[in-house]
């Protein structure tokens, strides 16, 4: 990747971030997500009663809170370029339709990655109440963001389909809800009574849940890193056929 | 600088664009007509990368626009047919965004954004947020985005819609202006505008290009074109049109009579616009001592030339 290219996505992430701050949809968004946070955390977590020094009364709730917030977040990245006709001007631009792609989601990343900052209070409660493992926390925030990445590049997907950021989100939460659900161990307990092994570990396979749980128990494992890296990857890429099939049509 | 061979765009089954040829040169401005959904901006699009081509190719500046997509866009500014700008955006941020993408930065990006405020009139709202601004204005900064970095193809697909009189005529200026040394495509449905910018003109219908020429080659193609028309009082139809054939360089001759006057309409043996024939019989009636008070060569009117190659709906279904 040269210098140029860098340069252009970086022009492109700071034009979303710009959009995002000039809107009032950014300080709505974080106050929700930071008040969703305490409100799960602390009254639905039990995370007084619990009486431990760690986050996982925080950190479960995630995969729930950002099924909907995500894809809030995201919808509008493509989709609005498409209704409001900028997607001419940006794909006329001299740059690659990947250098787009790339640009938009780390926009937004990096915007939930500042959301999920702001919960620091959490960690400085429990940090004031007990003695944690301060790596399990770290690994637990580098889970969570993964997880907001690997649903936000899903977001990216799906609003790049349609220029109706409702049908956007609806989608998305739909695509996420069963990454969720495919290896959720309530769902997986049912299909274990009918379905054949094989199958439910396949189903599982493709669920976030598992690789969520191991960074909630403080385990920095290569492959779930991987595993979101390549949800990632691979929603992303299919966004650029998208993108394609749009312009050939 | 910019070459069009072949061009063919299907939109499923239909034809949208069909077999367009034509080249560009610099130091040329063309004016793109054509009725609505003629295929103009789909062409364009496929001009500026936006869409590929189904078949046929588009090079600007040596750069295959499929092949080398990046290179050629480098050369061009486009405004779409729409004018899209990034609404949450302030006028400012939006052409300093466009500058970056452009590879221009820090003090370059200032003087470049600062050069197209100056040549789009954008003084006033150049802190004002993109959706605030009234249609003209948006336009305005669609345009300014499009010249940002000082592109030597430029593709405008309708530059002067929804401009009050005063910018069309500055907007006008400033492509004459740019003329000089790049190259122009532009789409317009104002016919005056072709004879006021374009050095040439290219009618397109249906995705055909039907007409190919500079706008008095155009104008020429009127059925009336290099014909003189000469009022003159007093006098007897018959005579008038038998002394008007008898001259050397008139063909066909008609007159009418109206309220006392003598009407008549000599058309050139020749179809040549120039002013020969009308001097002859300026000639001739001062010896026959004839009293006029109308003589004029027709130069053709480019609004009936268009309706005559084009046809309109309603004749396309009869046939
Ligand atoms: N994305 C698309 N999908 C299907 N058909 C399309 C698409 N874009 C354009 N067309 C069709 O292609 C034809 C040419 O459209 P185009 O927009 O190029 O016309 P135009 O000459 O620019 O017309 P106008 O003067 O109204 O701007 C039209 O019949 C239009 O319906
Ligand atoms: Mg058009």
């Amino acid at each position: 990747m040269t210098s140029e290219s860098l340069r252009n996505i970086w022009t492109i992430t700071k034009r979303e971030l710009v959009g995002y701050f000039n809107s009032p949809v950014a300080y709505v968004f974080i106050v929700i997500f930071l008040l969703m946070n305490g409100f799960f955390t602390f009254m639905l977590g039990n995370y007084f009663q619990r009486g431990e020094a760690n986050l996982n009364s925080f950190f479960m709730w995630h995969p729930w809170l950002y099924l909907f917030l995500v894809p809030a977040a995201g919808m509008r990245l493509w989709s609005e370029e498409r209704r409001v006709g900028t997607l001419e001007l940006l794909l006329t631009m001299p740059i690659s339709a990947w250098q787009a792609i790339i640009g938009k989601f780390l926009a937004c990343w990096l915007f939930l990655a500042l959301a999920l900052a702001l919960t620091f209070p959490v960690v400085l409660t429990t940090m004031y109440l007990g003695d944690p493992d301060l790596g399990s926390i770290v690994a637990g925030y580098v889970g969570s963001l993964l997880l907001a990445g690997a649903y936000l590049a899903v977001t990216v997907m799906t609003s790049a389909m349609t220029r109706n950021q409702v049908i956007s989100f609806i989608l998305s939460v739909v695509i996420c809800f069963f990454l969720i659900l495919a290896g959720w161990e309530p769902v997986t307990e049912l299909m274990v009574r009918w379905a054949p092994d094989w199958l439910v570990t396949t189903v599982a396979s493709f669920s976030v849940m598992p690789h969520f749980a191991q960074f909630q128990r403080g385990v920095l494992d290569f492959r779930d890193i991987l595993f979101f890296g390549s949800v990632i990857g691979f929603c992303l890429f299919c966004t650029s056929v998208v993108l394609r099939g749009l312009r050939g049509a | 600088m910019i070459t069009v061979e072949d061009l063919v765009k299907d939109f499923g089954p239909k034809r949208a664009v069909n077999r367009v040829s034509f080249t560009v040169q610099r130091g040329e401005i063309l004016g793109f007509l054509g009725p609505n959904g003629a295929g103009k901006s789909t062409t364009m699009r496929m001009i500026t990368g936006f869409i590929p081509p189904t078949h046929g190719k588009v090079v600007v500046g040596g750069h295959d626009v499929n092949e080398a997509p990046i290179e050629a866009k480098r050369l061009i500014g486009y405004l779409p047919e729409s004018a899209p700008c990034y609404s949450d955006m302030t006028v400012h941020g939006f052409l300093s965004f466009a500058a970056e993408m452009r590879g221009l930065h820090g003090s370059a990006r200032e003087e470049a954004v600062r050069r197209v405020v100056g040549m789009c009139f954008l003084e006033n709202v150049l802190h004002q947020s993109v959706d605030t601004l009234s249609k003209g204005y948006r336009h305005r900064t669609c345009l300014a985005q499009s010249i940002i970095h000082d592109p030597q193809v430029l593709v405008l697909d309708e530059p002067t819609d929804g401009l009050d009189p005063n910018q069309k005529h500055e907007i006008r200026q400033l492509l004459k202006r740019f003329g000089r040394d790049k190259a122009i495509i532009f789409s317009t449905h104002i016919l005056e505008e072709v004879d006021a910018v374009c050095s040439r003109a290219i009618i397109i219908d249906r995705g055909q290009v039907v007409a190919n020429g500079t706008p008095a080659e155009l104008r020429a193609r009127h059925e009336l074109a290099g014909s003189v028309t000469l009022r003159v009082q007093a006098a007897a139809a018959e005579t008038v049109r038998g002394r008007l054939s008898s001259l050397g360089t008139a063909g066909k001759v008609t007159v009418s009579t109206d309220s006392g006057t003598v009407l008549a309409r000599i058309f050139p043996r020749d179809k040549t616009v120039n002013g020969d024939l009308a001097r002859s019989v300026a000639e001739l009636a001062g010896k026959e001592g004839w009293r006029f008070d109308e003589l004029r060569t027709e130069e053709g009117r480019l609004d009936d030339v268009f309706r005559a190659i084009t046809q309109p709906d309603t004749r396309r279904q009869g046939a």
